[in-house]
C-alpha cells in the first residue's frame, strides 16, 4: 500500500490533542505493516514531537519495523516452553526454507519471519503464526508442509 | 439496560438474572480462550452451533464461549451441563455423535471423557477431575464457567457486589485497612504489600490520582494474566475501580500486550458494558464517585513491565526505567500519585472484599497470604493453568496437580519467575512455594510462570536462553545490565560452544553478583538468577562443558554429534534429500553416513528419520 497523507493526518486529527505518539505510529504500522519515512516525519510535524523522538521511539519497541515487511507474517514463538520443546530447529528450518533471518523479509516480499517471546499457549508448543492463524505442536516436518501449501497460495494469489 | 443508581438496584438485577436462568437447561461450555483457539475450538464451536441448527436443537441449547478453565493440555474442552460432562481433545469430527448422543439424550462417549493415565480411571465430569480438585480456584473460579463477553454472567455470580459494598459500606481508609488485613502481596512478582501501597498513594497530597493495571505480561511461559482478562475481565475492572475508590484516583488505565489481541478485545466489551451499567465513569452506582479506566496495548518492551518504564510508556516515551525514589506513591504517570499493580492482584480484590479479610487470609503461610496462580510448562504432563494455595510444596504442585513429568522422563528442575527467576532442583522439591522461601532458594516468586525440566534440557543451555533473553531486552539505559548481561551472555554462549575456559564459572558469579547489585531496575537486578541457580545447583553440568567438553543432556550444538546406526538406516535418503548443508552421503537402500566437519547440528534429519536411525553422541 502506498503511503497516504491524508489518511494519516485524518488518524491524528481522530485522537485530537491527546493523541499519544506510540499510538499513532501503531496505527501507522497495522495499516503499511511498517513506518514510510514520510509518516514519520509527518507524524513529528502534526504531533510537535522531534523527529529525533519519533526516531527513538519507531527503533525502541518490537512492534514497529523501519523497513517493509512481507504480505505474509510467519512468527514462531521462543518462549520458554516452546524453546524446551524444539522451537529453534522450527526456526532453523523456517530460516533455511525461506532464505532469511529471523526479523527478515524474503526478497519478494512475501514472508516476513519473526519471532516473539511468549503467546502463552505453552501446551502447544511450539507454536508457529501464520497470518494470525496459530499451527501448534510444531515440527520440522510441519514447517514444511504448512510452507508448501502457503507458497501455493501465495503464487497464486500474485 | 439503564444504569444500576443504587445497590438495592444492582442486588434486584442480579436476582432478576438468576430467576431467569434455568440451572437445568442444557448448555455447552466450550473454551474459547487463546490456547483452545490454537487447537482449533472456533471450528469445533461454529460446526456445534450448525449441528444444533440442524437437529433442531438450537434454541434448546444454550452454547457459551467461556474464557480458559486451565488445562490446555487436553483442548479443545467442552463442558455439557447440567450434568458437567467433561470432553477433550475434541474435534470438529466429534461434534455429530456429541449432539446426536450427549446432548440430545445424555449418553457419555467413551472416547472423549478423560482418562487418568496414572490409575486408568475414567472421568466424566468436570468437578472430578483430578487437574480441579486438587487447586484451590479463587480467582479463576469463573474462568470457564461464565461467557466473559456477558456483564449479566459476572452479575449473576455476585460481581460487582464487592464494589457495592466498597461504596456504601466502607471508608476509603477501612477498604485499605481490610486489604491490608487480608496480607495480600503483589501478584507480580515482588511481593510488596498491597494494602500499604495503597496506603502511601492515599497519603501522597494531590488532587489528581491514578490507578494502573499491569498486564504487560513478558515473562515467557506465564499466560495468567491473559487469560483471566481474556475468561473474567470484570473481575480486574471492578479490582480496579474499589482500588481507585481507596486510594481517590479518578482515573485507570490498562496497560496490556499487543501480543494479546483477544484479551484487550473481552477488556474493551467489558469495560463497554461496565460504563452502560453505571459501574464505571461518572457517579458510579449513584454513589456520587468517578472513575474511569482506559486501554494503552504496549509495543512489544519487556522492560515495560517495570513500573517506572511502564508509566513512560503510557507517556508515549520509550519505556526507560527511572530511578525510585519517587516511587510512584508519591510522583508516578505525569508526576502524580500512582499506584500500580498486577492483574492478579486486581483481581483478588473484589473477592477479598466481598468475603472480608479474615476469609482470604484463611489460607496460605504466615507471610503469604491467600492463593497463588501458576502456569505450569515445559516437561509437565498437565500443561495449564492452576490456582493452588501458598506455601503448597513443589512437588505437590508439579505432580498432584500437574501429573508429573511428561514421557515418563526423570524430573531435573523447576524453573520459577521467568528471565527473572532461579532454577530449583530435586533436592529442593519439598519447599513450601511463599514468597521468602523460593526467594532463600535463589528463585523468586514473579509472575508465577514454572518451567519444568527434565533430563533432556541442558541447564547451561536454559540459562543461556534466559540470558538471552534480558540481554536483548535490557533497554541500554544502565550500563550493569546493559555490558553485564552480554559479558555473561557470550560466557555462556561460548561455553555452550565448547570453548568454556576454567575461571567461566566464577567469572560468571561475580558478574552476575555485581549486576544484581547495582542495575537500576529489575530486569537487570534479576537477570543473573537463572544463571547463578543452576551455577549453584547444576554446577556439574557447567563442569561438564568446561572440562570435559560434553552436554550431559545433548543439547550444545557445539558438544555433540549427530550419526547414523548403520544397523537401523533402511537408507530411504529422506535424511539425505533434506539436509539443509548436504552432510549426509549414502547410496539408496544402504546405510548413510554423517559427515561432522559439515553437519550444522540442526537436528532435521533425527526429526524425520521414519526408523529411528539418528542419534546423537
Amino acid at each position: 500500500m502506498d503511503f497516504e497523507p491524508s489518511k494519516l493526518v485524518e488518524t491524528i486529527e481522530k485522537n485530537g490533542a491527546d493523541a499519544s505518539l506510540i499510538s499513532v505510529l501503531e496505527e501507522i504500522q497495522a495499516r503499511y505493516r511498517y513506518l514510510p519515512r514520510e509518516a514519520m516525519i509527518l507524524a513529528s510535524e502534526r504531533l510537535g514531537v522531534p523527529l529525533s523522538q519519533v526516531y527513538s521511539v519507531a527503533t525502541f519497541y518490537h512492534a514497529f519495523s523501519l523497513t517493509p515487511r512481507g504480505k505474509h507474517t510467519i512468527c514462531i514463538c521462543t518462549g520458554t516452553a516452546c524453546h524446551v520443546r524444539g522451537a529453534m530447529r522450527v526456526l532453523d528450518r523456517l530460516g533455511t526454507k525461506l532464505g532469511v533471518e529471523p526479523g527478515g523479509t524474503t526478497r519478494d516480499r512475501q514472508f516476513t519471519l519473526e519471532t516473539v517471546n511468549c503467546l502463552g499457549c505453552c501446551a502447544l508448543g511450539p507454536v508457529m503464526v501464520l497470518d494470525g492463524e496459530y499451527e501448534g505442536q510444531m515440527t520440522t516436518g510441519k514447517v514444511d508442509k504448512l510452507l508448501k501449501s502457503a507458497l501455493r497460495q501465495a503464487g497464486g494469489g500474485g | 439496560m439503564s444504569e444500576l443508581r443504587n445497590p438495592q438496584a444492582l442486588v434486584d438485577y442480579c436476582q432478576k438474572i438468576r430467576a431467569t436462568t434455568d440451572p437445568q437447561q442444557r448448555r455447552v461450555r466450550a473454551c474459547d480462550g487463546t490456547g483452545c483457539r490454537a487447537l482449533g475450538s472456533r471450528k469445533v464451536l461454529a460446526r456445534l452451533q450448525e449441528t444444533l441448527q440442524e437437529a433442531g436443537l438450537a434454541d434448546k441449547v444454550e452454547v457459551v464461549p467461556t474464557g480458559c478453565p486451565g488445562f490446555c493440555e487436553l483442548g479443545p474442552l467442552i463442558t455439557i451441563d447440567p450434568e458437567g460432562i467433561s470432553y477433550n481433545r475434541v474435534s470438529v469430527d466429534d461434534v455429530p455423535a456429541i449432539v446426536a448422543k450427549t446432548i440430545a439424550r445424555g449418553e457419555i462417549i467413551d472416547g472423549l471423557v478423560f482418562v487418568d493415565p496414572v490409575t486408568g480411571q475414567t472421568i466424566i465430569h468436570d468437578h472430578e477431575l483430578p487437574f480441579y480438585t486438587r487447586q484451590m480456584r479463587r480467582v479463576l473460579a469463573l474462568n470457564g464457567q461464565i461467557d466473559p463477553t456477558r456483564i449479566e454472567d459476572y452479575i449473576a455470580h455476585d460481581g460487582y457486589a464487592a464494589l457495592s459494598k466498597a461504596l456504601y459500606a466502607m471508608t476509603p481508609e477501612q477498604v485499605i485497612e481490610e486489604v491490608k488485613r487480608a496480607g495480600l502481596r503483589g501478584r507480580g512478582g515482588a511481593g510488596f504489600s498491597t494494602g500499604m501501597k495503597w496506603h502511601l498513594c492515599r497519603q501522597s497530597p494531590g488532587e489528581v490520582k491514578y490507578v494502573i493495571c499491569n498486564a504487560d505480561e513478558g515473562d515467557p511461559g506465564a499466560f495468567m494474566d491473559r487469560s483471566i482478562l481474556e475468561g473474567n475481565p470484570h473481575s480486574v475492572v471492578e479490582g480496579m475501580i474499589i482500588g481507585a475508590y481507596a486510594m481517590g484516583a479518578t482515573q485507570g488505565y490498562v496497560y496490556i500486550r499487543n501480543e494479546y489481541p483477544l484479551a484487550v478485545q473481552n477488556l474493551k466489551i467489558a469495560l463497554g458494558q461496565a460504563r452502560e451499567h453505571g459501574l464505571l465513569g461518572k457517579n458510579i452506582l449513584g454513589s456520587g464517585f468517578d472513575f474511569d479506566i482506559e486501554i494503552r496495548v504496549g509495543s512489544g518492551a519487556f522492560v515495560c513491565g517495570e513500573e517506572t518504564a511502564l508509566m513512560a510508556s503510557i507517556e508515549g516515551k520509550i519505556g526507560e526505567p527511572r530511578p525510585r525514589p519517587p516511587y510512584p506513591a508519591q510522583s508516578g504517570l505525569w508526576g502524580k500519585p500512582t499506584n500500580i499493580n498486577n492483574v492478579k492482584t486486581w483481581a483478588n480484590i473484589p473477592l477479598l472484599i466481598k468475603n472480608g479479610s479474615a476469609w482470604f487470609a484463611s489460607v496460605g503461610t504466615e507471610k503469604s497470604k491467600g492463593t497463588m496462580i501458576f502456569s505450569l510448562v515445559g516437561k509437565i504432563r498437565n500443561t495449564g493453568l492452576v490456582e493452588v494455595p501458598m506455601g503448597i510444596s513443589l512437588s505437590e504442585l508439579i505432580y498432584d496437580v500437574g501429573g508429573g513429568i511428561s514421557g515418563g522422563k526423570e524430573f531435573k528442575a523447576a524453573q520459577i519467575g521467568g528471565p527473572s527467576g532461579g532454577c530449583i532442583p530435586k533436592e529442593h522439591l519439598d519447599a513450601p512455594i511463599d514468597y521468602e522461601s523460593l526467594t532463600a532458594l535463589g528463585a523468586i516468586m514473579g509472575s508465577g510462570g514454572l518451567v519444568v525440566a527434565d533430563e533432556d534440557t541442558c541447564m547451561v543451555d536454559l540459562a543461556r536462553y534466559f540470558l538471552k533473553f534480558t540481554q536483548e531486552e535490557s533497554c541500554g539505559k544502565c550500563v550493569p545490565c546493559r555490558i553485564g548481561t552480554r559479558a555473561m551472555l557470550e560466557t555462556l554462549e561460548r561455553i555452550c560452544a565448547g570453548q568454556g575456559r576454567a575461571e567461566d564459572i566464577e567469572y560468571l558469579n561475580e558478574i552476575g553478583q555485581e549486576v544484581k547489585r547495582s542495575s537500576l531496575c529489575a530486569l537487570g537486578g534479576t537477570a543473573p538468577n537463572p544463571v547463578l541457580t543452576t551455577i549453584r545447583y547444576f554446577g556439574d553440568e557447567y563442569e561438564a562443558h568446561i572440562y570435559d567438553k560434553k552436554c550431559p543432556a545433548k543439547v550444545c550444538k557445539g558438544l555433540i554429534i549427530y550419526e547414523v546406526v548403520a544397523t537401523l538406516c533402511t537408507g530411504c535418503m529422506i535424511c539425505a534429500r533434506n539436509c539443509p548443508v548436504g552432510a549426509i552421503a549414502g547410496e539408496k537402500g544402504q546405510p548413510h553416513v554423517i559427515n561432522p566437519a559439515v553437519c550444522s547440528r540442526c537436528g532435521v534429519c533425527q526429526s524425520l528419520c521414519k526408523c529411528d536411525a539418528i542419534v546423537v553422541h
